[in-house]
């Protein structure tokens, strides 16, 4: 870690207040229903502090911390992609007068943002939403426009969550790139840091007007122990470097049954999700008819719509969509997008409300391969 | 080896343009075909869709199926099936409505240079055959022989009726139509639309095959053409998936690792790998 600098936790509202100077709407993690959601951030008392969170499949629960660790806790429900590529935006409106019809493209809302306390998965998580949004031929004006200003405030995780597995799938718990600061939170001993790396020349500038100084040795020495220690107590794991190669081999393996059995297609994994990008379509009109509209909206593959032909559902059973959303994210990604549609950060597992395990179908698939029965 | 315009075109993708219909055909029950304005001059390949938005009510995507050459308008065919398709069908001259496009992959009209083509189309995937079959007479000496198979419901459903029998009439086509179920009074063939290929004897090693109808067809069509000889590189297929942005951001078309939008509609039956077979993909 060359070039580590010190905080304390005045030279973290510092940030916060640096950010606000130059016009960022700051957004990270919040207390509210139970849950640490993304929200907007004023000032330090707006973090959960002293809180963590017990994270099981099918199971989400708070608790007090011994200590007032700001980022003690793992990703909850909200991913970042509530904000960048948000569950409603309006495509377009248009003013019918007359005989004619003039159609106006809803302006791309370009908001100056800096996310506060991105953990390394969701760094991945984002990278591959640009791949997604803005890597084809044809970009997304939208997401471009809410992407285009951010200032990225990462946290290496100083804890893994129950159903974390981001050091299987190569994302985390350490941020690497794609942030314009890091902080490693340290608390203990009497004291409460964070160690602040810059990622950015606008990190570096950001960093030059804190009321740092440099870190020392032992700090820099125990930010790496803690993060040596989180990637060794992940919740989860998920063998991958095949599984793609598994997946596609095993498209008709009698598990899809199994899971089809006890999965609700409720989409709940798919909402949070930090990589799914999936959106529907809707028009409608004004009582008078004089404007009409379009808007997209989060949408996810585990509805009956999603695949809609006249006459019915492509992936009309639960087992047919199942496996497509677990194959687009682990195999079929990879062929579209040259990355997996994974980050490993578990938040499927932990809010699917019957507690399935994507790690768990994995192995139960690689143990019974090529359909021999389970 | 599908035709790809090489870069999207400029503009907003996702906003339609405002065009017009000039003239609207009944060619079928609760079928019709559109001629819109064109708005720009520009070309499209025979394959291609555009997405069609009836104002207020919806969007759907909707094949190219007129003369490529015409660029003075959009010809679209369509059947009322639901709410948008009704709405567009329902559209009279000098209505407007929204258009995206044309998107997607066209049938490999070069690569068809040199060789002999079948196109063998059920139901409604007649309609964006028929640009492939325009272009094929248009630059007649380019290719080897041409037959189209068509096979639909029943003869009350027969699509493009004067074209196909002025089509019938010339030597340099052979053209093939069979229905499913025939009243009394028709004479031409009856059954599903690959028993006609065996009659073609086609050059397996010389022949290229565009395909386009539902999905149960071009299976049976494919296990046909395979048994005539031809392989998975010479068969290129037609698919559909519902489609919401046609720009291979929505998601919803995905054919395992094939967005359809994108990398189709037309796509070669070897790179589908066999995922034709799978059931509910
Ligand atoms: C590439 C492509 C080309 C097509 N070309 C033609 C054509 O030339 N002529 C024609 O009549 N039809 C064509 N279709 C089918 C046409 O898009 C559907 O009939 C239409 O979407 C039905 O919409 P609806 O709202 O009227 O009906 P509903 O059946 O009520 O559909 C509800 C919604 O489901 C989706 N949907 C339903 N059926 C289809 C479908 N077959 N394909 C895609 N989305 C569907 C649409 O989003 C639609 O709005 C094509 C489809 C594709 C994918
Ligand atoms: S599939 Fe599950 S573990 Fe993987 S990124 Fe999505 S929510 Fe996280
Ligand atoms: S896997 Fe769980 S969260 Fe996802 S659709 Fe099925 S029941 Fe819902
Ligand atoms: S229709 Fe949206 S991705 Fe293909």
């Amino acid at each position: 870690m060359p070039d580590c600098q010190r905080l304390t936790t005045d030279g973290l509202q510092a940030l916060l207040d640096a950010l606000r100077a130059r016009g960022y709407r700051v957004i990270g993690p919040t207390l509210h229903d139970q849950a640490i959601v993304y929200d907007d951030i004023h000032t330090l008392d707006d973090l959960p502090a002293g809180w963590t969170d017990e994270q099981e499949a099918g199971h989400y629960r708070l608790t007090r911390r011994r200590d007032a660790a700001l980022f003690g806790y793992a990703v909850g429900p909200h991913s970042w992609k509530r904000f960048l590529h948000p569950p409603v935006q309006r495509l377009w409106r248009a003013r019918h007068e007359d005989d004619e019809i003039i159609v106006v493209a809803e302006p791309a809302e370009a908001t100056r943002v800096a996310l506060l306390g991105v953990r390394a998965c969701e760094l991945h998580a984002i990278a591959i939403q640009d791949r997604v949004l803005l890597g084809g031929d044809y970009r997304d004006g939208h997401y471009q426009a809410r992407r285009r200003d951010n200032f990225i405030v990462a946290v290496n995780c100083a804890e893994a969550g129950g159903t974390c597995f981001c050091a299987s799938m190569d994302t985390g718990p350490q941020a690497q790139h794609g942030f314009d600061l890091v902080l490693t939170e340290l608390v203990g001993d009497g004291e409460h840091r964070f160690l602040v790396e810059a990622g950015t020349p606008e990190g570096r500038e950001v960093l030059a007007e804190l009321p740092a100084s440099p870190a020392s040795d032992a700090e820099i020495a125990a930010a790496e122990a803690l993060l040596a220690a989180t990637a060794a107590s992940m919740g989860r794991e998920m063998a991958a470097g095949d599984v793609r190669e598994l997946l596609l081999a095993n498209l008709e393996h009698p598990r899809w049954d199994d899971v089809a059995s006890r999965c609700l297609t409720c989409g709940n994994c798919t909402m949070v999700c930090p990589t799914c990008f999936c959106t529907s379509e809707a028009d409608s009109s004004d009582l008078t008819g004089t404007e009409t509209s379009r808007s997209r909206h989060w949408d996810s593959c585990f509805t009956m719509d999603f695949s809609y032909l006249h006459g019915g559902s492509v992936r009309a059973s639960g087992r047919a969509r199942y496996r497509q959303w677990m194959t687009h994210k682990l195999a079929t990604w990879h062929d579209q997008f040259g990355t997996s549609g994974c980050v490993g950060c578990g938040r499927c597992i932990t809010w699917c409300p019957v507690g399935i395990d994507i790690t768990e179908e994995v192995r139960a698939i690689r143990e019974t391969r090529d359909g021999a029965p389970t | 080896m599908a035709a790809r315009p090489d870069r999207a075109p400029p503009g907003d993708p996702l906003t339609p343009r405002v065009v017009r219909v000039l003239k609207r055909r009944r060619d079928a029950p609760r079928t019709v075909t559109l001629d819109i304005a064109a708005d720009d001059a520009t070309a499209f390949q025979p394959g291609q869709f555009n997405m069609l938005t009836a104002f207020g009510v919806g969007e759907v995507p909707i094949s190219l199926s007129g003369d490529p050459a015409d660029t003075n308008r959009r010809v679209h065919t369509i059947r009322a099936v639901g709410p948008v398709s009704s709405a567009l069908a329902r559209l009279a001259p000098g209505d407007a409505l929204g258009l995206r496009g044309p998107f997607g992959s066209g049938w490999p009209m070069a690569a068809a240079h040199g060789h002999d083509v079948v196109l063998i189309a059920g139901g409604l995937g007649l309609a964006p055959l028929r640009p492939a079959l325009y272009r094929l007479l248009a630059e007649r000496q380019r290719y080897g022989t041409i037959a189209l198979l068509y096979g639909t419901r029943s003869p009350d459903e027969i699509l493009f009726r004067r074209e196909l029998a002025a089509w019938q009439r010339r030597h340099d086509i052979r053209i093939g139509v069979t229905v499913d179920h025939a009243p009394s009074d028709w004479t031409g063939h009856v059954g599903v639309v690959t028993r006609l290929i065996p009659g073609l004897a086609l050059d397996p090693a010389n022949t290229l095959a565009f395909v386009c109808g539902p999905e149960v067809m071009m299976r049976f069509t494919i296990a046909a053409l395979k048994e005539a000889g031809l392989g998975d590189a010479a068969i290129h297929l037609s698919l559909e998936r519902n489609m919401k942005c046609a720009v291979g951001l929505c998601g919803h078309c995905q054919f395992g690792p094939v967005f359809v939008c994108r990398d189709g509609p037309v796509l070669c039956h070897d790179r589908l790998g066999g995922l034709l077979g799978l059931k509910e993909l």
